[in-house]
Parts: structure tokens; sequence; C-alpha cells
């Protein structure tokens, strides 16, 4: 299991072929990456992701651990930058492994689900007219519903 | 203990963080102590659905414990991903 949460690029091409190779027990490897969108009017300058340096990466572990528990992984890689990124840039990726890919498809949505809003991360848009925080979204929240016994 | 604020908490109190000498023994006793302070405060924590607390790192909720609590985070609901 790697996690890292950096300020720098990633290279998503040598990140998911490392995460990948080696691994001769595992027949499925999953890869999300999630890229800074620009806003419907096309007017974002920059992304801005404020984090809680060693919050975040003790909570994306725990994310990460639970997910291990939950379904058969071979592997888990979390990576998730912050600081200011422009549209087009990559801010994050995730990656699992299993024997068979029902564990890595699940785990990987689990992870990205838990992401979105239990790891210290704050998003700001910045765009000529100023910067404004992205506000939690509601199906964020219910997402994790699914994920929880006595739903879904 | 340590008090740390993110995204628009840590705006619209001014800081990033703050040494806290308090006798609060929950985190909504310490929240209360903070609003008395200053108007800023008040702005911050006026509405506490709009916030979320951590302590020591940890997720928690407005009632958990200070006791032996080395740092206490306040921030808007998280946005990653």
């Amino acid at each position: 299991m790697r996690i890292v949460v950096q300020a720098t690029p990633f290279d998503l091409g040598a990140e998911a072929a490392g995460f990948a190779g080696g691994k001769p027990g595992m027949g499925a490897i999953v890869t999300f990456t999630g890229v800074v969108r620009d806003n419907a009017n096309g007017t974002l300058e920059r992304m801005g992701i404020e984090h809680y340096p060693g919050m975040t990466e003790k909570a994306i572990t725990q994310i990460a651990e639970q997910a291990k528990a939950r379904w058969s992984l071979g592997d888990v890689l979390v990576i998730h930058r912050h600081g200011e990124l422009r549209p087009g840039e990559m801010i994050m990726m995730v990656a699992t492994a299993s024997r068979h890919r029902k564990d890595a498809f699940e785990a990987a949505e689990f992870l990205m689900d838990y992401l979105k809003s239990r790891a210290p991360f704050w998003k700001q848009e910045i765009t000529r007219h100023g910067a404004e925080w992205v506000a939690a979204r509601e199906e964020d929240e219910d997402a994790l519903g699914r994920w929880t016994p006595n739903q879904g | 203990m340590e008090v740390l604020y993110f995204a628009w908490v840590r705006e619209r109190i001014g800081l990033p963080k703050e040494r806290v000498e308090t006798t609060a023994e929950t985190v909504a006793e310490l929240v209360e102590e903070l609003r008395a302070r200053e108007e800023r405060y008040a702005l911050a924590f006026s509405d506490l659905s709009a916030l979320r607390v951590a302590v020591d790192q940890e997720l928690t909720d407005f009632d958990a414990p200070l006791s032996g609590v080395r740092e206490v985070a306040f921030f808007p609901p998280m946005t990653g991903g």
C-alpha cells in the first residue's frame, strides 16, 4: 500500500505501470484519475487545494485499510495533490489490484467516495473575479450511504 | 492545546493556528469560549452544521471530550477527490 500527498505533478503512466507490474497473482488492476475540470463558463484559472498535513495521510491510510478489510485486495495506491492546479491537470489517482476485477472496481469506487468527503482537502476555484471555496455536495455525502451495512 | 483552522474558517478567523489555554471539557465548550472572544470567531462559528471538527487528527463530533488532547481543528465539509 502506498499513500502519497504531494504538490508536484505525478506521471500517470509510470505510476500505473509500476503499480501493475510484478503482481502475478493479481488478475485485475483498476486505476481512476481525477482531473481539474473547468467551470461551466470556461473561466477557471486555477484550482487551489488546501489540506491538513499530518491528518491527510492518516485519513487516507485509514480509508485504504477499510477497503483492504472489505475487499480482497493485493495492493492499493493513492496519490493526491495539493497546491494550485490548472484546468486539465491531474489532481489525484487511485489504483487497486485484486485477483478478480469485481474487488478492484468496487474498492476503487469506495476509495473515491470516501476520499471526496472524509479526507481533509478543501478546493477553491480561482477565476479573475476572485477565489471561491467549493461547497461540499449532498450527493457526495449520500454516496457514502451505499457502503454502510444498513443501507443499499 | 493547538487550535487549527482550514479553508474559509481560517479566512474568517484570520489565522491558520493558535495556542489556546482552556478549561473546556468538550469541543462544544471550546467553541463557546472562542465565540465569546471576538466577532470574527462568532462569525466563523455561527453555524456548527456547516463545520466539521477533528481532535488529534481524527474526525469527531462537537461533544467529543478534550481531556489530554493536543490538537483541535475546525474546517468546512471536505471536498477532496
